[in-house]
């Protein structure tokens, strides 16, 4: 798999494209960009100079520096919305793969009903019920999207449990913590690193949508959504302000998808096989 | 004295169907009365689907029987304390059938060998790696052989590293699983030589399962015929099994093609 993506040429461009937005999100306080929450009606609206790079927003905020801290939050949320849903997908799907039986129907009806709510409904029922806010928005996404992922880890691990080096290894005196630790995990690994990429886009579009509409990440904090929103007003006079946080959705979504094709082309699994 | 290893009455009973659907029971194993003595070699024929998997995998000890025990000198495997457990498990070894499968992709050979030995000779990594490598030269490998990723070996070569882990922890006895059924005729003939060679070798007991009667002429010197789930019929060898006339046994003759073409 690692030779084949050496060659590919879209998983180094999505590949450094993401390198260049994550080391931004990453070094944004050590740039020396303006406060991205400082006010200043006086500047309002200015055009791009070589104080503000990207011009200013209708309060006087620096573009740049919002659109950079604003990738911490996207970024940095959906990257604990995956820990979250992998950490305890992998221990509900391995449960439910390697047991079977009564335990393996329990698990899996109850992902059958968390199937069935759609994420902004959700999101919109635990806002009304617990306020807004970007934990609650996070919650949702990880509610309406474990249960994909401990389906997809139950096939693969009941795939690898009757594989007759699984069997040796019980045979050969491997107790089943290490059954699980050296032969089942890395062959899952993987393939849930594939499609965990293939899904960021996906979920980045779910907290900036969500922020939009005032629902996640609330002002003056710096979110791409609600950069958009805060913009709405001026999409005749100003339209730069709502180009640039939503090429920055765009472009990031974009590479991720393209970084997880990549990698899917270049793995040597298909989904088919373990969805069943 | 008692049997190595005994199966007493195995029942074994699969439930098919989910939770809303209608469960529909396939009882496999339906009463297998099966002894194998310190040092026999026994094959087990049958036609596919009889159950003879579902028996090694049950004599392995990887499945429980629904009714019936499974003991080892003896001592029920099901009832045992951890000590005699431990010493069943390390003296019931298994090869099987689809070599590709058996060996994990990301383990070297010499990893692979190693595992067993990690496990019941409590030995560090880099101390049962290198144990491995004069097991490799047993089965005809090269020493060098252990740092090989499966990918590199061919299927015989493959199934000889899968012979090695058995024989790594020195087992009592070995269940081969229709172990050279996936080779071709002249890997098939090498393995089954140094099966052969092993044998009289360490004195190991074998259960040799197979749905080809010709593998099993000549390797084993017991033949017992799986059909409907029981033991049908248990001799000293093949011509005697053919001898009985049972309907099963007619239908793995007619399955053997014949020994040379358009004769």
């Amino acid at each position: 798999m690692m030779r084949r993506l050496f060659y590919n040429k879209i998983f180094w461009a999505a590949a450094i494209l993401l390198g260049l937005i994550g080391a931004g999100a990453l070094f944004a306080p050590q740039m020396g960009l303006p406060d991205p929450q400082e006010v200043n009606l006086a500047a309002k609206l200015l055009p791009p100079s070589s104080e503000h790079l990207l011009g200013t927003d209708h309060l006087g905020r620096d573009v740049l520096s919002r659109l950079l801290y604003g990738s911490r939050v996207s970024l940095g949320s959906v990257f604990i919305i995956l820990l979250l849903i992998v950490t305890f997908s992998t221990l509900a799907g391995s449960v439910a793969g390697f047991f079977g039986g009564v335990i393996d129907s329990a698990i899996m009806r109850t992902c059958d009903v968390f199937l069935t709510f759609p994420t902004i409904i959700l999101a919109m029922f635990f806002i009304a019920a617990l306020g807004t806010g970007l934990t609650n928005v996070v919650i949702a996404i990880f509610f309406t999207h474990w249960a994909w992922y401990a389906r997809i880890v139950r096939g693969i691990v009941i795939s690898l449990k009757n594989r007759e080096y699984v069997l040796a290894a019980r045979v050969a005196g491997t107790s089943r913590g290490r059954i699980v630790a050296r032969h089942i995990l890395p062959a899952l690994a993987p393939q849930l690193l594939v499609l965990s990429t293939l899904d960021i886009g996906h979920m980045m579009l779910h907290v900036a949508g969500l922020s939009f509409l005032g629902l996640g990440v609330q002002p003056p904090t710096p979110e791409w959504g609600s950069m958009i929103n805060d913009a709405r007003q001026y999409i005749w006079t100003q339209p730069q302000l709502l180009i640039y946080p939503g090429l920055a959705i765009f472009v990031s979504v974009m590479a991720f998808n393209l970084l997880g094709d990549a990698m899917r082309d270049a793995s040597d699994f298909s989904f088919a096989e373990v969805e069943s | 004295m008692s049997a190595l290893l005994s199966l007493k009455n195995v029942h074994r009973r699969y439930r098919r169907g989910g939770f809303f659907t209608r469960t529909e029971m396939l009882h496999v194993l339906r009463g297998v009365d099966l002894e194998l003595e310190e040092g026999a070699s026994l094959g087990l024929v049958g036609r596919s689907g009889c159950g003879k998997s579902t028996l090694g995998r049950v004599a392995l000890g990887l499945e429980r029987p629904d009714k019936g025990s499974v003991c080892f000198r003896g001592e029920d495997i099901a009832a045992s304390d951890p000590a005699s457990y431990a010493e069943f498990r390390r003296s019931v070894q298994v090869v099987f059938q689809n070599v590709q499968n058996s060996v994990n992709p990301r383990m070297t050979a010499g990893e692979i060998v190693a595992e067993p030995m990690r496990n019941f000779f409590g030995l560090s990594k880099a101390e049962a790696v290198e144990r491995s490598r004069p097991l490799l030269e047993q089965v005809g490998l090269k020493a060098s052989d252990a740092d090989k990723r499966p990918t590199q070996f061919s299927g015989g070569e493959l199934q000889r590293v899968c012979i090695a882990r058995a024989l790594a922890p020195k087992p009592r006895v070995v269940v081969f699983d229709e172990a050279v059924s996936s080779l071709d005729m002249l890997v098939q003939a090498r393995v089954l030589s140094l099966i052969e060679h092993i044998r009289d070798e360490q004195g190991l007991a074998f259960l040799f399962i197979s749905h080809d009667l010709r593998v099993v002429a000549g390797l084993c010197r017991e033949v017992a015929l799986m059909a409907d789930g029981v033991i049908a019929a248990r001799k000293s060898s093949v011509k005697e099994l053919v001898a009985t006339g049972h309907p099963a046994i007619g239908e793995l003759l007619a399955s053997l093609p014949p020994a040379a073409p358009g004769r």
